[in-house]
C-alpha cells in the first residue's frame, strides 16, 4: 500500500499539475472567444473530476505499478518461488494477488482525489495569471459542478480501474514464461493491455452513466 | 509409500513421460537419474500435484494426488518438503523468514518460538554459527542457499518425504559434499524418505537405496546398486558411459565394460 500510494505520489503530483494547467490554458483561450472565461472552473471541474483525474491516475498507476507487479510475479515464477509457495500448502493467488488488489482498491481512489485536487489547483494558477479569471469566480464555478453524480463517477472509475490493473498485472505475471525475456515481454504486455483496457472501460462507464444517471450530473 | 503407475505426461506436443511406473517405501532414499530433458523434475512436480499426468496415477500413501481437490492437495503437501533447483528462496524475505515461512503462515506460534526453531534448523543444516538469519538470500553463496532451502523444507511441519531437485547442480565440490551429507543426515537421522533428482551419478551412489533411471521419458532401470552393476541394457550403458570413472572409483569396477 505504501509502495503504491506514497511511492506514486510524486508522479501523480507532476501529472496532475501539468495536465490541469494544460487543460486550463487550452480551455481559457477557447472560452475567451465566446466571452465565457468565467465558466473555466465548471469545465475544469467536470473534465478533471469525471474524466481526466481517474484516467490519468489509472494510466500512471498502470505504467508504474502494473509493470512492477507483473515483473515481480514473473520473476518469482521463473525462479520457482510461486511453486515453492504452492508446495508449502499456500495459495499463491491469495498470498500474492489479493493484497495487491486490496492495496490498489484503497490507493487508486485516494491518488485520484489527490490528482483531481492538484489538477484543479493547476487550473486555478492559469485562471489567475493567464486567463485573468478571479479566484473566487474560479472556485465557485468548480464547486458548482462538484455534485453527487460527478463525484460518484470520479470515485467509481478508479475502483474499477484498480480491478483492471490488478487482474491484468497479476495474470500476466502468473502466466509469464520463457525466463528473463518472457518476464520482460509479459511486463510490456501488461502495461499496454492495462492502459488500453482502462481507456475502453472509462468510455463504457461514461456511456452507462450518461444513459442511466444523467439526472444526477 | 510413493507409487507412480503408468504415468504419461506432455508439455504441449512434447511427450516427457511415457508410461512411467515405480515405487519407493517409507524412509528410503530414491534417486531419479537421466539425461537433461528426460522428465526427472517433472516427476517431482507430479508428486507435489503441481502438474497432473495425462494418463496414470500418482499415489501418495495410497491416495491419488491427481484426483484430490486443491484443499486436499494442500494438506498432502504439508507432509512433503521440496527443495527446488537453485533453492527458490523468497528473495524479499530474510533467511530467518524463509526458514520459518511455513510456521509463520500456518501456525499461531509466537515469533520468539519460531525464531528458536529457525535457529535450531539452521544449526542442523550447518549454518548455525554463520550469522545468516538476518541476511537476504542474495547475500549467501549457492551452497548456503541450498542448505537454507533444505532447512526451510524441513521446518514444514514434520515432513515424511523430502524431494530434492538437482540439489548439487552448480555447486563447488565442498558445497556439494555438504549438501550430500545433509541429504544423508535427513534420511538417516530424521528417518525421512527422500527422492533426489540428479544427473550426477557420483552423488547418486552416495545417497541412494534405490535408483530409477529415465531414458527418453521411460524407465530404463529401476532397482538397487547391485542390479545396476549387473545390468546389461545398452541404453543404460550409453547413459553411464561418461561416468565410467565415477563408477570405477566408487564401485571398484568399470560398469561400462562389465
Amino acid at each position: 500500500m505504501y509502495l503504491i500510494g506514497i511511492g506514486s505520489m510524486f508522479l501523480i503530483v507532476l501529472t496532475g499539475i501539468f495536465a490541469g494547467q494544460g487543460f486550463a490554458l487550452a480551455f481559457s483561450v477557447e472560452l475567451a472567444d465566446f466571452g465565457a472565461k468565467n465558466y473555466l472552473g465548471r469545465i475544469m471541474s467536470i473534465s478533471i473530476v469525471r474524466e481526466l483525474g481517474p484516467v490519468l491516475t489509472g494510466l500512471m498507476i498502470a505504467a508504474r505499478v502494473a509493470s512492477g507487479i507483473t515483473a515481480e510475479i514473473g520473476a518469482m515464477k521463473s525462479s520457482n518461488q510461486i511453486d515453492a509457495m504452492t508446495a508449502f500448502g499456500i495459495d499463491p493467488m491469495s498470498k500474492i494477488a489479493v493484497p495487491r488488489l486490496i492495496a490498489l482498491i484503497v490507493m487508486v481512489p485516494v491518488l485520484t482525489v489527490f490528482c483531481d485536487a492538484i489538477a484543479l489547483a493547476g487550473g486555478w494558477v492559469i485562471s489567475i495569471f493567464i486567463a485573468h479569471v478571479s479566484s473566487t469566480m474560479y472556485w465557485a464555478a468548480v464547486k458548482e459542478r462538484l455534485v453527487f453524480g460527478n463525484l460518484l463517477i470520479g470515485l467509481l472509475k478508479p475502483v474499477v480501474f484498480s480491478f483492471v490493473i490488478a487482474y491484468i498485472a497479476c495474470y500476466k505475471g502468473f502466466t509469464a514464461e520463457g525466463g528473463t525475456k518472457g518476464v520482460g515481454k509479459a511486463t510490456t504486455e501488461s502495461v499496454v493491455l492495462t492502459s488500453i483496457t482502462i481507456l475502453i472501460v472509462n468510455f463504457f462507464i461514461t456511456k452507462v452513466v450518461f444513459s442511466y444517471l444523467k439526472g444526477y450530473l | 509409500m510413493i507409487k507412480l503407475r503408468n504415468v504419461s505426461f506432455s508439455y504441449g506436443e512434447n511427450e516427457v513421460l511415457k508410461n512411467v511406473s515405480f515405487e519407493t517405501g517409507d524412509g528410503k532414499s530414491l534417486v531419479i537419474m537421466g539425461p537433461s530433458g528426460s522428465g526427472k523434475s517433472t516427476i517431482l512436480r507430479l508428486l507435489l500435484g503441481l502438474e497432473s499426468p495425462h494418463e496414470g496415477e500418482v499415489l501418495i500413501n495410497g491416495d491419488n494426488i491427481c484426483t484430490m481437490s486443491e484443499a486436499q492437495k494442500r494438506e498432502t503437501r504439508k507432509k512433503m518438503g521440496m527443495v527446488f533447483q537453485d533453492g527458490a528462496l523468497f528473495d524479499s524475505l530474510t533467511v530467518g523468514e524463509n526458514v520459518g515461512y511455513y510456521l509463520i503462515e500456518h501456525t499461531k506460534m509466537k515469533f520468539d518460538l519460531i525464531g528458536e526453531k529457525v535457529e535450531e534448523m539452521l544449526g542442523f543444516v550447518g549454518l548455525g554459527g554463520d550469522n545468516v538469519i538476518d541476511k537476504l538470500p542474495e547475500q549467501l553463496s549457492g551452497g548456503m542457499q541450498r542448505r537454507v532451502a533444505i532447512a526451510r523444507a524441513l521446518l514444514s511441519t514434520d515432513p515424511k518425504l523430502m524431494l530434492f531437485d538437482e540439489p548439487t547442480t552448480g555447486l563447488d565440490p565442498f558445497a556439494t559434499r555438504n549438501v550430500l551429507n545433509l541429504i544423508r543426515k535427513v534420511n538417516s537421522e530424521k528417518g525421512i524418505a527422500t527422492i533426489v533428482v540428479t544427473h550426477q551419478i557420483a552423488d547418486a551412489i552416495e545417497i541412494a537405496d534405490k535408483y530409477v533411471i529415465l531414458h527418453e521419458g521411460q524407465v530404463a532401470f529401476d532397482g538397487g546398486l547391485d542390479e545396476l552393476r549387473d545390468c546389461s541394457d545398452e541404453r543404460l550403458k550409453n547413459f553411464l558411459e561418461p561416468f565410467r570413472e565415477s563408477f570405477r572409483l566408487v564401485l571398484g569396477k568399470n560398469f561400462v565394460d562389465c
